[in-house]
């Protein structure tokens, strides 16, 4: 970290890529995340070659709606990673969240109650799932994974249909996309409220993880726990904060989605805790804590979502391949970080 | 004296680890009988000799994830967890009805017993790749696994072109749906396997290793244990019951539903270690204690069915299972217990000898 925050000084002499060069020398736990943001710009530019209107603006915005709600998981698992833990319950938190949001709004309630509510669902799991591996000991891998259960069949019990949002319910307001700027034909840069919601979430998970003493207390929870508790941090409440985190940010997800597509289900996240853990792994996160970064996960999740757009876009690929293809970047993506952490313990 | 027995007895049967899931499945069977008095009862077939009854629907559905347990057991005992088999049993199902559908007729034994090798040769295959990331690569299993969980679901798809394909084999479909003396055959290989397993492993040195494995890997190594081979054998036991399980369930419908077959039947097996009392952070199983979680979670599916909810409402009630027996098993809560016991004098004295331990 420190290597990020002092190269400043000296980068006006250097090149891009010398400095990107003595920051991988200094610090090889960058190399995931700058392999992710090579792949992305890879990616970017073999689509533009092979299929074409990839890098124009209402590509690029449709990249950003669709994936603003992955974008906020990732940002979510980040948090819990970072500590050496997992949260599994984020998919069906949206599912709670959405169909409880959902039909309470269309029981009358005021916008902002949904909102608060659906989000509170989500904070609520948390601090569950923060109080089992907190006080009790559970490891977080199981304790999620009963939240996870909880949620999905709550929502289970509240309905199994598909519930629609009503057409003049002010949360839609969230999902409109808004034109910025007025392109030739449909090439427009447009932006939903959505997308503004993720990138302040990120913004501001930049500023606790980099520049604040929670943050320095989750890198060095997932460092070692032991060390962090004698060093005096405050580490059984952080551990408790960050699935608080993780819950809320999960609920705030699923009124970006809802929003979005007007209707919630019971099905809705069914597996999106697993693409929000590869989007953290890809963008360079390790699984077993301490190294990773809020931009890397976002890189992550917006190489999830291009995939998807390439793999459309190709339409000789059968889409049941995206799965295989993101297991395969995935594993590629761990054993590159196999072979980093690897070397630096030598 | 008989008392000090008494307690004894009672208090060896309330460690056994396989103890709260059997409360558990009498006190679902009790809430079943009290809404229908005759819901354990057993009938015979006329026309064939079965049993019928919900008990026997019970120990059917048990069979899958008995089948996945054991090998999660095994697993969970090295310190590491599965989460691909869901996945496998899905590549299983695709392999065996391609290619019976392939093999078009429908009574030959010959084409069942390709269809269940060439499944299982498949299935372990992919538990080998897990084993290999586990063991020899030194990925955490948790991810290893994952991206097989992630693409084994993709591979089944490729497999049968996306499609759900049926087939129709007579002696494929008995394995399924059949019966031996009145008891289904899927029970009876269930039941045939852990004894097989759980005989291997206690007998010889394996259980002892495994668990020594998931203790501390260093140690073992420095002990003679290769803890590489044995991961990795580990792994792909674990992947050939997943393919087991994955012929059990397609079986009985002869359809692969490349998006349900096996799905989420992970969680179900890792639960089912759970109420075994195994410890997930390794170094502990119990091929007993697992048997009865996987039929504590069959009959928790089929009372929560027959109480009129939803099916899909049934994770709420394991997720309650979960976490109230991780609490049963946390520290906090048998501290507290035990504070409650010191009245007693005698007591007091291994209370005390506990907390220092």
């Amino acid at each position: 970290m420190s290597v990020l925050t002092t190269a400043p000084a000296l980068q006006s002499q250097e090149t891009v890529l010398d400095r990107v060069r003595r920051m991988i020398m200094a610090n090889p736990s960058v190399l995931p995340t700058i392999a992710s943001v090579v792949i992305f710009v890879g990616m970017i530019v073999f689509g533009e070659v092979a299929y074409g209107r990839i890098l124009q603006a209402n590509t690029l915005s449709n990249l950003l709606i669709n994936n603003a709600h992955l974008v906020v998981l990732a940002v979510a698992l980040t948090f819990v990673i970072l500590t050496g833990g997992i949260d599994l319950s984020v998919g069906s938190i949206i599912a709670l969240s959405s169909v409880a949001g959902v039909m309470l709004s269309n029981a009358g309630w005021n916008a902002i109650a949904v909102i608060v509510a659906m989000i509170g669902i989500g904070a609520v799991f948390g601090v569950i799932s923060g109080v089992l591996i907190r006080y009790f000991g559970v490891q977080p891998f199981i304790a999620t994974l009963a939240m996870m259960f909880l949620g999905r069949g709550l929502a289970s019990l509240l309905s199994t249909k598909p519930e629609r949002l009503g057409e003049d319910s002010p949360i839609r307001w969230i999902g409109v996309q808004l034109k910025i700027v007025d392109g030739p034909k449909v090439n427009d840069l447009v932006i939903t409220p959505a997308v503004v919601i993720a990138v302040l979430v990120v913004a501001a998970a930049f500023f606790v993880l980099h520049r604040t003493r929670t943050g320095r207390t989750v890198y060095a929870i997932g460092g070692s726990e032991n060390s962090a508790l004698l060093m005096g941090l405050p580490v059984h409440r952080t551990k408790v904060l960050v699935y608080v985190i993780s819950g809320s940010l999960a609920g705030l997800a699923a009124v970006l989605y809802t929003a979005r597509l007007g209707t919630a289900q019971n099905i809705t996240g069914i597996g999106w805790e697993l693409d929000a853990i590869a989007a953290a792994v890809i963008g360079g996160t390790v699984l077993t804590g301490a190294y990773g970064y809020v931009l890397g996960s976002v890189i992550g999740a917006l190489v999830l979502g291009l995939m998807n757009v390439l793999i459309t876009r190709d339409g000789g690929i059968p889409p049941e391949m995206t799965t295989i293809i993101t297991g395969g970047i995935l594993l590629v993506f761990v054993l590159l970080q196999r072979a980093v952490t690897r070397r630096k313990r030598e | 004296m008989t008392a000090a027995a008494d307690t004894s007895f009672w208090r060896d049967l309330i460690h056994k680890p396989f103890f709260w899931g059997v409360v558990a499945i009498v006190a679902l069977l009790a809430l079943n009988v009290l809404k229908d008095p005759t819901y354990l009862a057993l009938s015979i077939n006329p026309n064939n000799g079965n049993l019928v009854g919900n008990l026997i629907d019970i120990l059917r559905q048990a069979a899958p994830v008995m089948m996945i347990a054991i090998g999660m057991s095994l697993v969970i005992a090295t310190g590491g967890i599965d989460l691909s088999v869901g996945s496998l049993m899905a590549v299983s199902g695709a392999v065996a009805m391609e290619f019976l559908s392939a093999a078009g007729d429908s009574g030959s034994i010959g084409a069942a017993l390709g269809a269940i090798g060439l499944a299982l040769l498949i299935t372990a295959i992919l538990g080998a790749v897990n084993g290999i990331l586990v063991a020899y690569v030194g990925l955490q299993p948790f991810i290893a696994t994952l991206v097989l969980m992630l693409a084994g679901r993709g591979i089944a798809k490729v497999i049968t072109g996306g499609q759900n394909t049926t087939a129709s084999n007579d002696p494929f479909r008995w394995i399924a749906n059949g019966f031996v003396i009145g008891i289904p055959v899927v029970f009876i290989l269930a039941v045939l396997l852990v004894l097989v397993v759980g005989w291997v492993v206690r007998k010889s040195a394996l259980g002892l290793m495994i668990e020594a494995i998931g203790i501390n890997p260093r140690a073992s190594r420095m002990a003679g244990i290769k803890p590489k081979g044995l991961l990795l054998t580990t792994y792909i036991l674990s992947g050939i019951l997943a393919g087991i399980a994955g012929i059990m369930s397609v079986g009985s419908v002869m359809t692969v539903d490349i998006s349900r077959t096996g799905y989420q039947l992970e969680l179900d097996a890792i639960l089912a270690v759970v109420i075994g009392g195994a410890s997930l952070a390794g170094g502990k199983f119990s091929l007993s204690g697992a048997f009865v979680g996987a039929l504590l979670i069959a009959t928790l599916d089929k009372t929560v069915l027959y109480l009129g909810i939803s099916s899909s409402a049934t994770p709420a009630f394991k997720a309650i299972v979960i976490v109230a027996l991780c609490l049963l098993q946390s520290e906090r809560v048998r501290s507290w217990f035990r504070r409650r016991r010191r009245v007693a004098p005698p007591e007091q004295l291994s209370a005390k000898e506990e907390v220092a331990a």
